[in-house]
């Protein structure tokens, strides 16, 4: 079989100002609903993407997945060049990165099924303890490994084999009166832990089961590190330079420019990215397989370094590109595949968080974030599988999801606690691009705009 | 060596099947050539024990041209090319798919796949899926001009005109204009003796318009047919474009909404975006059997609530189809190769109808699949989707302005925007492209930061008007995310413009 590399040679092959990407994903996922595995698979593929560059014109795009011989590959050149030929000037075109060279003759990784093994062990004993205790459990397991090839007609050869995953656990009492949930990441399947997962959420489900019924109004709220993940990834998205600099974003200045230098928040909150993180190490650099906000397919192989998008509560740096830095003399700050929140140095779990509680909700995780209002970064979105109603210190009832809106730049300024930054997964964009660690935040004045109706 | 098999047939009305006599020649061999992949793959799995075995092999083309302001900021053409086995055996599925197409690949593949049956085996047996007649045919969507013939050049071209059009207009000061072309070949194959090809196409034209703070988007939907829809066949682009800077001029001096409860009168353009999400999805029966409880979640709705839940008032008829023609769910076959159905999800307000495949037909009570399975590319595990969903019109019922006319106190609203609903489809929020104020029965003006709270039953319990079969229009999703490893669908949603009294709106610019 012909290796990605020279799939890479092979479309950089003639003349031209060109990139060429190669992703080699090899996949394995279960999947289990009402103690039951309900869906498997493994998949293998291999992708193509070809950036054309054609000076004095614009950029062309074209990307393969799967069936790529030799005649794909010139296709896809032929392709990328014609479109390019035609394309307006790129505002953002710039001269590639030059050479460079790393792990170039690696061969790609991959994973199987085998890899699930120690989920499916745990996951027998996680359904013989739910039908044991009338609960339902579902979830979700996937090991991936994307192995990339980045070349470039200005002389890159570079390679990166990033593994991810999800490991998620939702558990419901048969009688819907209470769920839970509970996530992490799966770039390392040796240390899934489906079992702790498991029994935290009993734990939760074991607490006093006396319902409240909450009306509309302003709450304070303990955020476990999966909500925080969530909001924090909002916030991050909205942090384009240049759309900030066109105005209507949260990040926008009032008259014109940007809120950079401007306190977001009165506690010590870093918001920071950094490929060589432990544990939640990236793609150390740039890869854009198609120009969106943010991204120039001209910064492709940029090598990233840490980045603080938020420095002690004062917005510090927004997502820039060269050619943003050039326009601006702002450094280039291109996006980075992992979010760390943080505070000052402490052990605070969330447990802490709420023994420290006097009345307030728990909040375990959130889902169907929207935008209603860019200007503020202004959301809509619902709490899901876990509200825990928090008086003295102590869990001591249970309520419905409910509806909130909330800003994750101005949550950020009634934060009254930070716990420990701990890797979480996002429930709701979990299975994006963004590995994160994040606190357990206590946060005053939560708006909820309309209580829900069960779990 | 590597094929590339692909279904090439000429245009035929939707719904339509033939044999493969009519294909073209070309065509016909490269389905010899998908017939022989998954004679390969089927016999493969059929060796190792597999009672049933499926194959699916798919070519998906994605065109994506985003122009900012008349120029092209973005030019992408993707293609995903695979197949995929799934097997049942010995009571257990297993699911395999890879991006190389060779015979050993399809062989492979089978293989990988009986072994992720035998994997799981331990961990529960599933019943046989329900029977399906044998099938043996082509189909294609609707479309007379296959986007992907038209010089890109000329595919480039219209935006940036209307682009241009557009920025001459007071009040505009920015353009954005996006078009996705997709067609999607699928063949399909099993052990039972069925064999499909289909081709579909859709287009999916948008215009964004910005000026001071406030922006407005075109309604103009997502359709199954090819770029003779971006001409005018199907949807008047001409008239959108000329109405829109006015209708953002009047949208910059919107006045901040009253926080209360409104009658609403809802245009089809927003509509249906309620319809997908609290019926559509609601009625998925993998939701409803809480398959979705850990990602996209559950439904209020219960397995024995079919016959007996009162979903909503009397007016509230819903259907459900995979035959609608340039409904962007049509097929003529889903991915397990069940042939297109049509159906009744609520019926005079009342649920009698849901949505499933072979493997969910009976915990429906049903000896044969409504046809809901489908997966975004071979790469993928087909799972239950949702068909077109349809509000039905009210027969001889009244015109849009007739609606308007009978509320003294409420609100037009016009274009979806954003949306959020709990993972039970029950507590939801919906905002729109232009909300206009109605006073004693006329238009009084835009009205800003409106945003509709409800919930799903109270929602179609307040549902009060209907119109008549002239205010019924199509629109639908083409980015709808369900499933673990997550994956797209398309669907359309029919229909009439709907009055609802006393919901609750909220000002999203703050007081709630």
């Amino acid at each position: 079989m012909v290796t990605p590399q020279e799939i890479a040679e092979s479309a950089l092959a003639g003349r031209g100002d060109r990139i060429a990407i190669v992703d080699e994903t090899s996949t394995a996922h279960l999947r289990w609903a009402g103690n039951a595995v309900i869906g498997n698979g493994v998949v293998h593929s291999r992708t193509l993407t070809v950036i054309e560059s054609v000076p004095g014109a614009g950029i062309g795009v074209v990307s393969r997945e799967g069936a790529l011989d030799r005649d794909a590959v010139r296709s896809a050149v032929a392709e990328a060049r014609a479109t390019a030929s035609r394309a307006a000037p790129a505002p953002d075109a710039h001269p590639l990165p030059t050479a460079a060279e790393r792990h170039w003759s690696r061969p790609p990784t991959g994973t199987s099924s085998a890899a699930l093994a120690g989920v499916v062990g745990q996951l027998a004993e996680v359904f013989d303890r739910a039908r044991a205790r009338g609960e339902s459990a579902s979830g979700y397991a996937e090991h991936e490994v994307r192995t990339t090839y980045l070349a470039s007609s200005s002389g890159l050869r570079l390679c990166h084999a990033q593994p991810g995953g999800v490991l998620d656990l939702t558990v419901h009492r048969a009688d819907h009166t209470a769920s839970g949930w509970a996530g992490a990441d799966l770039a390392d399947p040796a240390e899934a832990d489906l079992l702790a997962g498991y029994t935290g959420i009993a734990a939760r489900l074991d607490a006093p089961r006396h319902h409240v019924d909450l009306s509309p109004g302003r709450y304070e709220v303990i955020l476990a590190p999966s909500c925080v993940a969530d909001l924090m990834i909002h916030l991050h998205g909205a942090a384009d330079l240049q759309e900030a600099l066109a105005g209507g974003t949260v990040f926008s200045g009032p008259d014109g420019g940007t809120r950079l230098g401007e306190r977001l928040a009165e506690a010590h909150l870093t918001l920071a990215s950094d490929p060589a993180a432990p544990g939640l190490d990236c793609l150390p650099f740039t890869v854009v397989r198609a120009p969106g906000p943010g991204a120039s397919c001209f910064d492709n192989g940029t090598p990233l370094r840490r980045t603080e998008w938020i420095s002690d509560g004062t917005l510090a740096n927004l997502v820039g590109t060269r050619h943003a830095a050039r326009s601006t003399g702002l450094p280039c700050t291109p996006r980075i595949g992992n979010l760390v929140l943080s505070g000052r140095a402490t052990d605070r779990t969330l447990d802490d968080l709420v023994a420290g509680t006097d009345h307030g909700l728990l909040v375990t995780s959130l889902w169907y974030l929207r935008e209603v209002d860019p200007a503020r970064l202004l959301l809509t979105g619902v709490t899901r599988d876990g509200v825990h109603v928090v008086k003295g210190g102590e869990v001591v009832g249970t309520a419905h999801d409910f509806r909130f809106d909330e800003s994750p730049v101005e949550l950020l300024a009634r934060v009254v606690e930070i716990g420990r930054p701990e890797p979480t997964l996002p429930r709701e964009w979990g299975d994006r691009e963004y590995r994160t660690a994040m606190p357990a935040l206590r946060v005053e004045d939560f708006t909820l705009s309309s209580a829900g109706t069960g779990v | 060596m590597p094929v590339h098999p692909f279904v090439a047939t000429n245009s035929r009305s939707p719904g339509s099947c033939s044999s493969f006599d009519g294909v073209s020649g070309s065509s016909r061999t490269a389905t010899a050539t998908a017939r022989l992949l998954a004679e390969a793959a089927l016999e493969g799995a059929r060796r190792l024990g597999a009672r049933h075995a499926s194959f699916r092999l798919d070519r998906v083309r994605t065109g994506r041209l985003v122009l900012f302001d008349g120029s092209v900021h973005t030019a992408h053409d993707s293609t995903v090319t695979g197949l995929s086995v799934q097997v049942w055996h010995d009571g257990a599925w297993g699911f395999a798919a890879s991006g190389e197409v060779t015979a050993r690949s399809a062989r492979d593949t089978a293989g990988r796949a009986v072994d992720q049956a035998r994997f799981c085996s331990a961990l529960g047996r599933e019943e046989e899926p329900v029977p399906e007649p044998v099938h043996d045919g082509t189909w294609s969507s609707g479309f007379r001009i296959d986007p992907f013939s038209v010089p890109e050049a000329e595919r480039a071209d219209l935006p940036a005109a209307w682009s241009a059009r557009l920025l001459a207009a007071p009040g505009v000061a920015h353009v954005h204009a996006k078009v996705v072309a997709v067609r999607e070949d699928k063949f399909y194959a099993d052990l039972a003796g069925t064999s499909t090809a289909q081709r579909r196409v859709r287009v999916h034209p948008q215009v964004v318009v910005a000026g001071g703070s406030t922006a407005l988007r075109t309604v103009g939907p997502p359709t199954g047919r090819g770029w003779e829809y971006l001409l005018g066949e199907g949807w008047d682009w001409d008239a959108e474009l000329a109405a829109l800077p006015g209708l953002l001029r009047a949208k910059q001096h919107a006045r901040p909404v009253v926080p209360g409860t409104y009658d609403l009168v809802i245009d089809p353009s927003q509509l249906w975006l309620t319809i997908h999400e609290s019926v559509g999805h609601a009625t998925e029966l993998d939701r409803v059997l809480g398959h979705e409880a850990s990602y996209a979640g559950t439904s209020f709705v219960r397995p024995g609530d079919v016959g007996g839940l009162r979903y909503g008032t009397p007016l509230m008829t819903v259907t459900a189809d995979r035959t609608t023609p340039h409904g962007l769910a049509t097929v003529a076959y889903d991915d397990q190769g069940v042939a297109a159905q049509s159906w009744d999800l609520v019926r005079d307000g009342v649920l009698v109808g849901s949505q499933f495949d072979r493997r969910t037909a009976r915990v429906a009570g049903a000896a044969r699949s409504v046809g809901c399975a489908f997966a975004e590319s071979a790469l993928r595990p087909a799972i239950t989707r949702m068909p077109n969903v349809s509000l039905a019109p009210a027969p001889g019922g009244p015109t849009t302005e007739e609606l308007i006319s009978a509320v003294d106190d409420g609100i037009y609203l016009v274009g979806s925007d954003s949306w959020s609903i709990d993972a039970r489809r029950g507590n939801f929020q919906f905002t729109a492209q232009q909300a206009h104020r109605i006073r004693r029965g006329e238009l009084a003006g835009q009205l800003g930061g409106v945003a509709y709270q409800s919930e799903t039953r109270a929602f179609w319990g307040a549902l009060s008007a209907i119109g008549g079969a002239g205010t019924y229009q199509v629109f639908g999703a083409d980015l709808c995310g369900k499933g673990q490893p997550v994956q797209t669908a398309a669907v359309s949603h029919g229909c009439p413009t709907a009055v609802f009294q006393g919901v609750r709106v909220r000002n999203t610019a703050g007081s709630w």
